[in-house]
């Protein structure tokens, strides 16, 4: 086998493998503990931050600022809390949560692709 | 959101939200500042909620007025703020779709324009200008870092998360294409080295981003129109009301009590009715908000609520509802619910809620979603690696151009939007016809439903009954009696059976009994004027009891007069068992002349109430049984009342004589009996029992709703109601309910259309983006035509479920 064939062939195994563990092995990023009753949350390729703990029975306001232009985050979901709130580019949307269970709720986008959580303790 | 209420007689309070604040000293100047506004009274600042709350004159000050204090020092106050963000995500939607259309024009030209110039057997009718490759990178440029940004500045700050999406697969496919081109072009030596025909592909990346954000223009147009039910209802709210305010200060709202002669009439913004405000409604107008006719009737088109097209007469006494239209006659009716308490801004938020929350068919797609592009990914570069070690030759183009192929027509979107979609439709198209679905997982449920447990009085019938029959059953000793039968007018004649119903009236009058009612308006029907009745007791499950006069009366059902020894002869069984046949419900009536139990009790009498069944029920209940839906009826009546109420409606199973507390049971043991009897298609739960459906009134069978699989409130919009049940059913027709389990099949099979739909077309397509039929047929997929499909993919989905708009309900 030519030389060329053979470095091209450990391009893409070597690209399928790095493909894997860059999105398929990332770890979790660590939750950001509200402890106002408000956290800011920036919406651009995904959320961040995108693991948020909030206290249970407590009113917490979470600021989504919409900085990306991807349809895919136009919509914010909440789907154990009922919201879907459209989130206007390059402003803020309060979105109020009052968690009356403790848990791990997720955070999702429109299409359900972007995904963050919220850790209710 | 700003909040109005009335603080007092004088003065209104307003809480709205102020942006820009940071410190504490940001609180004292907005304070101060507000506090130096005309008219207002009281000013707080809070700075953990950024928000202000202003007690101030409604007649002196004005939003404008706060909102400029609050410019002036530095800040901004969001006074409605819920209103302008709704017309800025308008404003916002119509500049993105603008700037979208401008980017796929600008793309389609360009890409058209090096297509002709590049493209085998067209490219000799273009002009020689379109054939040089620097013209077709300066054409192709724009296209990929102008109309294309959106994909880079979505994709950027993906990868920075590790993750990705469909604008990662579109950046990774069109620049591999437009890079290699650009760099054919501006090096051509280089490829000719190795044997490679310089040849630039830029009409690929530009008529790729070209036609994605054309199926992006679509879709947005689409998905705009399956959120079309909410904007339709927030549409039904009056702007104005036409209130009675007081002649020498109109501009504040009074309270109760009216003097009506000293009030005008003055027009105010729905936000600032409050309850208890006299409002008059014209022929032809709105209703504001919910509340009871005070004076005059008409007739009241409630369709946009209840999807009911019969207007409704209505007089004094009777409940308007909000966003409705008077049709004929002019009234005047009070306030009772205002702002997000009327039963159109409960009917919004539940429709937010629904369309908010996540049916569990969707988490398979969840699972698939989060691994989608990553595998794509790889696909591209296994791709790449096979048709460049084993593909024909040029071995580099055909590996280039399958592996923008792969990238460019993986769809995870049309996974993303396949369940979504269909929910927001299924449960707008609901609410148009007064029917409520809680969340995604009861529409989800709803279609499974294999028995109908329908409560009787209220739900099948009409839930006023009406006194039918008055026996006397005795030779009634009426001159031993000292009873008088008075009434209002002595012209009046009385019959003994009126004696009879005088009697049971009297001793009803004490009880909160619903057949109570009855016998009691029908005494007043007749003006009998009632005796007053001492020590009263009632007997649950029984009936009541108590003196009059020195007489002892006791008024119930068999279970009574057993109780109380007092015979029921078998003429009267007869008659009892008659009346019963024909779906009454048989109260007695005995008397004992001492006031201790002795041996001269006797039955006096019988008296007749029956409710009327509702004109729809026997075909509601027909359309449930097509459907080989079991359909049982549960009641508190007794055995042969409740089989002939159940005969009128087609229901062959019956629950009689059951007390409020035991309904529950009976469900659960319905839900949980394994049986055999289910036919080919209906689903068991999980226990492998049956799927029920609980159908009541919402207030008085709470728990029995809650325990079903779904429960179903009719008639009513009350929070209670809403809360208890999973759907609401707020006509109060029952072909609703057969209706909303038609909504959910249809929902269900528009999800899973679409859910196939979107697998299908990934597990079909990628492979043959690969060139999985080359070795066979010789065939590959061009990306231009894979961006075709992977455009019209998406479309396809919610176009799809857009179609549930024309079901029929």
């Amino acid at each position: 086998m030519d030389i060329d064939k053979i470095l091209v062939g450990i391009f893409s195994l070597a690209g399928m493998a790095f493909t894997y563990w860059f999105f398929l092995m990332k770890k979790d990023d660590k939750a950001v503990i509200v402890k106002s009753n408000s956290v800011d949350v920036k919406v651009e390729g995904g959320y961040s931050p995108n693991i948020i703990s909030i206290p249970k029975d407590k009113t917490t306001t979470l600021n989504f600022t919409r900085r990306d232009p991807s349809p895919c985050l136009e919509e914010v979901i909440l789907p154990d809390f009922k919201l879907r709130k459209y989130l206007p580019l390059n402003k803020t949307t309060p979105i109020k949560v009052t968690p009356k269970k403790s848990g791990t709720f997720e955070i999702s986008c429109g299409m359900n692709m972007f995904h963050g959580k919220i850790i209710v303790t | 959101m700003a909040r109005l209420s009335l603080h007092n007689m004088q003065d209104t309070k307003k809480t709205f939200s102020i942006k820009g604040m940071h410190c504490a000293s940001c609180v004292r100047i907005l304070e101060r500042a507000l506090k130096k506004v005309d008219g207002v009274t009281e000013a707080n600042v809070n700075l953990a909620t950024a928000k202000a709350t202003v007690t101030y004159d409604a007649g002196k000050v004005k939003d404008n007025y706060l909102e400029s204090a609050v410019a002036k020092v530095g800040y901004k106050a969001l006074i409605n703020e819920e209103i302008k963000s709704e017309e800025e995500e308008k404003k916002e939607k119509q500049k993105e779709l603008k700037d979208l259309r401008n980017k796929v024009i600008v793309s389609l030209i360009s890409g058209g324009l090096i297509l002709w110039g590049s493209f085998p057997g067209l490219m000799n009718t273009a002009p020689a200008i379109l054939q040089n490759f620097l013209v077709q990178l300066l054409l192709a440029t724009p296209v990929q870092f102008w109309a294309g940004l959106g994909f880079y500045q979505a994709t950027i700050p993906a990868l920075k998360h590790r993750t990705a999406n469909m604008d990662t697969l579109v950046v990774l496919g069109t620049t591999v294409a437009y890079a290699y081109s650009a760099f054919v072009t501006i090096f051509p030596q280089i490829p000719k080295t190795i044997g490679i025909e310089p040849t630039p592909y830029f009409d690929v990346a530009a008529i790729i981003i070209g036609l994605i954000l054309l199926g992006r223009y679509f879709e947005a147009k689409a998905k705009a129109e399956t959120s079309q039910a909410i904007k339709k209802l927030i549409g039904l709210q009056a702007k104005t009301a036409r209130v009675l305010r007081r002649a020498s200060r109109p501009e504040r709202s009074e309270g109760p009590p009216y003097l009506q002669e000293d009030m005008i009439e003055v027009d105010i913004p729905i936000d600032q009715v409050v309850i208890g405000d006299i409002i008059r409604v014209r022929p032809g107008e709105k209703i504001p908000v919910d509340g009871v006719i005070e004076e005059g009737e008409s007739s009241i088109d409630e369709s946009m609520i209840t999807g009911e097209s019969i207007p409704v007469d209505k007089a004094k006494g009777d409940t308007v509802v909000g966003a409705t239209i008077n049709k004929s006659g002019t009234f005047t009716y009070k306030a009772t619910k205002v702002g997000q308490e009327t039963m159109l801004a409960q009917i919004i938020k539940l429709v937010e809620e629904a369309q908010g929350s996540k049916a569990p068919i969707q988490r398979i797609a969840d699972i698939i979603s989060s691994y989608f592009v990553p595998i794509v990914i790889m696909l591209a570069f296994l791709t790449f690696g096979i048709w460049y070690i084993f593909g024909p030759s040029p071995a580099l183009l055909f590996a280039l151009l399958n592996t923008v192929a792969v990238l460019i027509i993986a769809c995870p979107c049309a996974m993303g939007l396949a369940t979504p979609t269909a929910i927001m439709v299924g449960t707008g198209k609901g609410a148009g016809h007064g029917i409520l679905i809680k969340d995604a997982e009861s529409l989800e449920t709803a279609h499974k439903i294999n028995t109908i447990i329908f409560d009787k009085t209220g739900t099948l019938t009409k839930g006023k009954p009406t006194v039918t029959d008055i026996i006397l059953v005795t030779e009634f000793p009426i001159s031993n009696f000292q009873f008088q039968m008075k009434s209002q007018n002595s012209k009046l004649k009385f019959s003994k059976e009126d004696i009879v119903l005088k009697l049971a009236a009297s001793i009803e009058k004490g009880s909160e009994h619903s057949l109570a009612e009855a016998i009691v308006r029908k005494a007043e029907e007749k003006k009998l004027q009632l005796d007053s009745v001492l020590k009263f007791k009632a007997i649950a499950g029984h009936g009541v009891q108590g003196l009059i006069g020195n007489k002892k009366v006791f008024f119930g059902n068999r279970r009574l007069m057993e109780r109380e020894g007092i015979e029921i002869r078998k003429l009267v069984q007869d008659d009892i068992e008659k009346l019963e046949g024909e779906g009454k419900t048989v109260m007695m009536l005995a008397l004992c002349s001492h006031s201790e139990r002795s041996e001269e009790s006797q039955l006096i009498g019988l008296i007749a109430v029956a409710d009327t069944v509702k004109d729809s029920a026997k075909e509601g209940v027909a359309a449930l049984k097509k459907k080989g839906i079991e359909v049982v009826m549960i009641t508190g009546d007794n055995q042969r009342t409740a089989e002939a109420i159940a005969k009128q409606v087609g229901i062959e199973k019956v629950f009689a004589e059951v007390l409020p507390d035991e309904k529950e049971k009976i469900l659960k043991s319905i839900r949980q009996a394994q049986d055999t009897e289910l036919t080919e298609g209906q689903v068991q739960n999980d226990n492998g029992g049956r799927i029920v459906a609980m159908v009541g009134d919402g207030i008085n069978d709470a728990p029995a709703l809650a325990a079903a699989d779904i429960g179903i409130a009719m008639g009513t919009g009350t929070d209670v109601a809403i809360e208890a049940a999973d759907i609401t059913l707020i006509n109060k027709d029952l072909h609703s309910v057969a209706s909303a389990i038609e909504l959910s099949k249809k929902t269900m099979r528009t999800i899973k259309l679409n859910l196939f739909w979107a697998f299908a077309y990934n597990i079909i397509l990628i492979p043959v983006a690969m060139g999985i039929l080359y070795p066979f047929f010789g065939i590959l997929l061009n990306p231009i035509f894979a961006s075709i499909a992977m455009a019209t993919s998406s479309i396809s989905v919610v176009s799809n479920s857009l179609l549930l708009k024309r079901h029929k309900i």
